[in-house]
């Protein structure tokens, strides 16, 4: 039998491990700081597993439930537990971080084991958010995360870094104090319980559905992030070490959208309902128009942080046209999303740490030096455009199919990425990987060795898995999904 | 006549502490400059005395005497256990910063100590004369304190304007603690309490002598409008009499507040509610947008101090247990943040130099990670992002202000929280993405640095234990009642 505490482990290891690296102390320990890191890494994957293979994918209800008092005097407790929609998000997480700390083992020669304490402390933060069946317990980590995302950004970060980590910073806090004082009125309307479950049954008018939907929709839609209040993401991503770029893209993007299916719709059914055209007119914006931004960005990164604003699009869409394919299609889409953006933010890593450059003019003809490279980025942009056979077809094709059963117009706004996104990604491929070698700095590069191998190539066949046999991971969600899809169409009037 | 001997027992720990300074002021007269720091550690050893003092004698029920003026309770304790250890980390941070400027001598030990009595007369008043006696105590021993640098001539200025302001914020109070003994005849707090109980609601004269302890009780918080003095002294003063002003002080005016409004005015409480409510909001505004503009860290933990005493507030208009429960645990956790702020600034000063301005933090995650990391917990708690101590200290605040029906207050409060969290950004920032100004290495002694590791990981470690101390402080409110 699974330990009853697997849960707790799954977020304390790698926070704990983060706490331990620090005490490597200085860069002369950096080799240690680093082989630690990794080994601490691995570990926590390791943890994550038999969440996976312990899972009951016949059930609904929470598994793996810890329930201790935490704050007894306000009914705050230490409460976890997962069901089918936390599980695949916490498995991406921990698998991530293993690439990162893979990624960042030679770049990073400043401060190593500050570097690699933050990854794995947000890490376990990050599973937490996930993980968390009290209110307060899910606003703890969810904010704390902050704290070493401000930290990377702000050390390892571009030429702009202090201003891109503040305005991440402060955007994303603004976003979440809200929501706290949403939590709070839940909480005395709701018999004074921080339970997010006993927030399911609360019945609660039609105002106060509305005006506690724009208090989550603010938190929310900032980590999305959604159009119009996306401005953060791509200055952070810009700024942002690959390692950092991976991890927000990835996972805190998914955080947003996690936070819809975990409050805003089971909590305001009706709400959500009468807001959803509110909902889906921002996200086909995101969609139609942000692929549009995407595709004159000279910034490779910035390319990829306007491709997932897009990408997220899909994912709300999904959320909000309350069917089955679309729910499970936004899910895929957010797993798919985290290998694909990451990897394409890996690739422009790989290239940028031997030309210390991103714009895409500077590239060119890369493939003719690079071939191995250019193999495994031309499957990821595949997978960004969602050709059949990758992951990213699946969420896509599961959200279209769904949108087209309520409007076929929707379907269509949402079709216009397969155009719009082929045009961007494949153009950007195009430009920097094809074509004739174009100064002598592209001349001089060489292929990746084999920590680069080894990361791409885990991401890779994680894309082609999802793609192909996409079963392990709908099955997974299955029930859950539907569960919540009888939540959110039960009236609490 | 009736000379019976008052029951001394409950009042040991100030008798204990009275005496000390008083044997520690003698003492001092015999000693020389190379031992002065014969009178340091007998303070330090008093204060170690006085607390197990009180955890022996620790009082689960009231105890009154003195008749009837001075009661120990679970409230009094508490607050006195927490004056104790503040002050205590208040003198280990000073003691270098003291040698260095020629402050390290007996009269600033001893004044220390009588600011202490005068804050457990506070918490353990029971009377209005208690409640007066205790305050001009700590006052008087403040305003000598500030003043203790005799040749700066930034301090003395500071010093008068601290009197003078304490001056009329005393008479103030005292002006309406004599009306209110005009309507009820009475100066013992219970019974004021059931004198006006007795009384329709709306006597002018009760509704005057409010206002006037109101204002006698923000000045000494330092809640907007009356905060004008708290930049001048934080800035002025030595660092060391800073940390002392800026922290346990809080805690007996928190004391005041619990007495005088809950205790004895709980029947007008609908009236101190309002005028709390305004000075929160404009607490928390001014106090959060002033600090942005500051460039000397001092003036801008000044400003943050007025911040947090209108967030502080909003306990206190929540005008319940939980809320009072939530206001002292929000004073217990930001003096100790208020306290490793400050703390801070001491350790980096040196002979000679005062790490006063904020670009003196820059770059300190290169000079020193361990320091600069401490730094950045205290100011994530000052600005109260999870999982640090400041933000369940906000949490339980904005809980008990919802839990009174103001949501609205709620969100106003969050939003200028957010403000607020800008300024604590930039030390983070300065301390973890800028290159040092000033390279000199920190030199720091073990003492502090050990008691400035343990008041920076408190910010965190206390996170678990979160629940247990919020359920001693309602069992103290619930004390009194």
């Amino acid at each position: 039998m699974y330990s009853a505490h697997a849960l707790s482990l799954a977020i304390w290891l790698p926070i704990l491990g983060g706490v331990a690296v620090l005490f490597t102390g200085g860069d002369t320990n950096a080799h240690w700081a680093r082989r630690l890191s990794l080994l601490i890494a691995l570990a926590a994957f390791a943890a994550t597993v038999p969440l996976y293979t312990g899972f009951d994918q016949h059930t609904a209800a929470m598994q793996f439930v810890e329930n201790y008092s935490w704050i007894p005097a306000f009914n705050i407790d230490y409460h976890i537990g997962i069901d089918g929609i936390s599980l695949p998000l916490i498995l991406l997480t921990s698998f991530t971080t293993v690439i990162v700390v893979i990624a960042g083992w030679v770049v990073i020669q400043t401060r190593v084991s500050q570097y690699m304490a933050a990854f794995l402390i947000m890490e376990g933060l990050m599973i937490g958010v996930f993980a968390s069946m009290d209110a307060i317990l899910f606003y703890v980590f969810w904010e704390a995360m902050l704290i070493p995302m401000f930290v990377i950004i702000g050390i390892w970060g571009g030429p702009n870094r202090v201003y891109a980590t503040v305005k991440f910073f402060l955007y994303t806090l603004l976003g979440s104090v809200v929501m706290l004082v949403a939590l709070l009125f839940l909480y005395f309307k709701g018999g004074n319980s921080f339970d997010i479950q006993s927030f399911y049954t609360l019945k609660l008018s039609m105002s106060e559905q509305i005006l506690i939907f724009f208090a989550f929709l603010l938190a929310f839609a900032v980590k999305v992030p959604m159009w119009p209040v996306h401005t953060w993401l791509p200055d952070a991503h810009v700024e942002a070490p690959t390692g950092g770029s991976v991890v927000l893209a990835a996972i805190m993007l998914k955080m947003g959208a996690y936070g819809f299916l975990r409050f805003s719709l089971p909590i305001l059914p009706d709400a959500s309902h009468e807001l959803a055209w509110l909902m889906i007119t921002l996200s086909l914006v995101a969609i139609v128009y942000i692929s549009l931004v995407a595709l004159v960005q000279e910034d490779m990164k910035k390319l990829i942080a306007y491709s997932s604003i897009a990408h997220m699009g899909f994912v709300t869409l999904g959320f909000f046209i309350f069917n089955a394919q679309g729910m499970e299609g936004g899910l895929i889409e957010m797993v798919s999303h985290g290998f694909v953006s990451g990897a394409l933010f890996l690739c422009v890593g790989v290239l940028y740490d031997r030309m210390h450059s991103r714009q895409i003019r500077d590239y060119g003809g890369v493939a003719n030096r690079m071939p191995v490279f250019a193999t495994f980025m031309m499957l990821f942009v595949m997978a960004n455009v969602g050709l059949p056979g990758t992951s990213g077809f699946v969420g896509e094709f599961l959200v279209i199919l769904g949108s087209f059963q309520v409007n076929g117009w929707y379907a269509f706004a949402a079709a216009t990425i397969l155009v719009t996104g082929a045009a961007y990604t494949l153009w950007l491929y195009k430009r920097v990987i094809f074509g004739n070698v174009v100064n002598d700095r592209v001349a001089a590069l060489h292929d990746v060795g084999v920590r680069e191998f080894s990361f791409l190539a885990l991401l890779a066949v994680a894309v082609l898995a999802m793609g192909l046999w996409p079963s392990p991971f709908l099955d997974v969600m299955h029930v859950s999904v539907n569960h919540l899809l009888v939540q959110a169409a039960t009236s609490k009037l | 006549m009736n000379f019976a001997v008052p029951n001394i027992a409950p009042a040991v720990p100030e008798i204990f502490i009275l005496v000390m300074a008083c044997a520690i002021l003698i003492l001092d007269l015999f000693l020389n400059d190379s031992n002065r720091h014969v009178g340091y550690f007998l303070t330090l050893a008093t204060l170690v005395g006085a607390a197990v003092v009180t955890v022996r004698s620790f009082h689960h029920t009231a105890v009154y005497t003195f008749n009837h003026m001075f009661v120990a309770d679970m409230l009094s304790d508490v607050l006195n256990l927490a004056i104790y250890g503040l002050t205590f980390f208040v003198l280990v941070y000073s003691r270098r910063y003291l040698r260095e400027r020629g402050m390290f001598r007996g009269e600033y030990f001893v004044l220390a100590l009588f600011g202490v009595v005068g804050m457990m007369i506070m918490t353990s008043a029971a009377h209005f004369l208690t409640l007066y006696l205790g305050l001009e105590l700590l006052s008087l021993s403040q305003y000598a304190l500030v003043a203790f640098q005799r040749d700066s001539s930034r301090a003395t200025e500071a010093a008068m304007k601290y009197f003078v302001l304490g001056a009329l914020a005393s008479g103030m109070l005292l002006y309406g603690m004599s009306m209110l003994y005009g309507v009820t005849g009475s100066l013992d707090i219970g019974l004021v309490r059931q004198k006006i109980e007795a009384i329709s609601s709306g006597n002018v004269v009760l509704i005057f002598g409010l206002v006037f302890i109101v204002v006698g009780l923000a000045f000494k918080l330092g809640a907007v409008p009356f905060h004008m003095w708290i930049p001048d002294v934080y800035e002025g003063a030595p660092t060391a009499v800073t940390l002392y002003v800026g922290t346990m002080p809080k805690l007996a005016a928190f004391a005041m507040i619990i007495r005088l409004l809950v205790g004895g005015l709980q029947g007008l409480s609908a009236n101190w509610q309002e005028m709390f409510l305004i000075m929160a909001v404009l607490s928390m505004a001014l106090g959060n947008v002033a600090a942005i503009a500051q460039t000397n860290i001092k003036r801008m933990l000044a400003y943050s101090t007025i911040s947090h005493m209108g967030f502080f507030l909003l306990g206190i208009v929540s005008a319940g247990p939980a809320g009072y429960g939530a206001a002292m645990f929000y004073m217990l956790v930001y003096t100790t943040m208020s306290l490793g702020g400050f703390g801070m600034v001491i350790l980096l000063s040196r002979a000679g130099f005062e790490a006063e301005r904020l670009d003196d933090f820059k770059g300190l995650n290169q000079r020193s990670p361990w320091h600069a990391f401490i730094m950045l917990l205290l100011m994530f708690s000052m600005a109260g992002v999870p999982p640090t101590a400041g933000f369940f200290a906000k949490l339980l605040v904005f809980q008990a202000i919802v839990n009174a029906g103001y949501v609205w207050l709620a969100a106003v409060g969050v939003l200028l929280s957010v403000v607020g969290a800008f300024y604590y950004l930039r030390v983070v920032k300065l301390m973890y993405f800028d290159a040092p100004v000033d390279s000199s290495p920190i030199k720091v002694d073990a003492d502090l640095q050990l008691m400035m590791g343990i008041n920076g990981l408190a910010m965190i470690a206390v996170t678990p234990w979160v629940g247990a101390l919020v359920n001693l402080c309602s069992q103290a409110i619930r004390s009194i009642s």
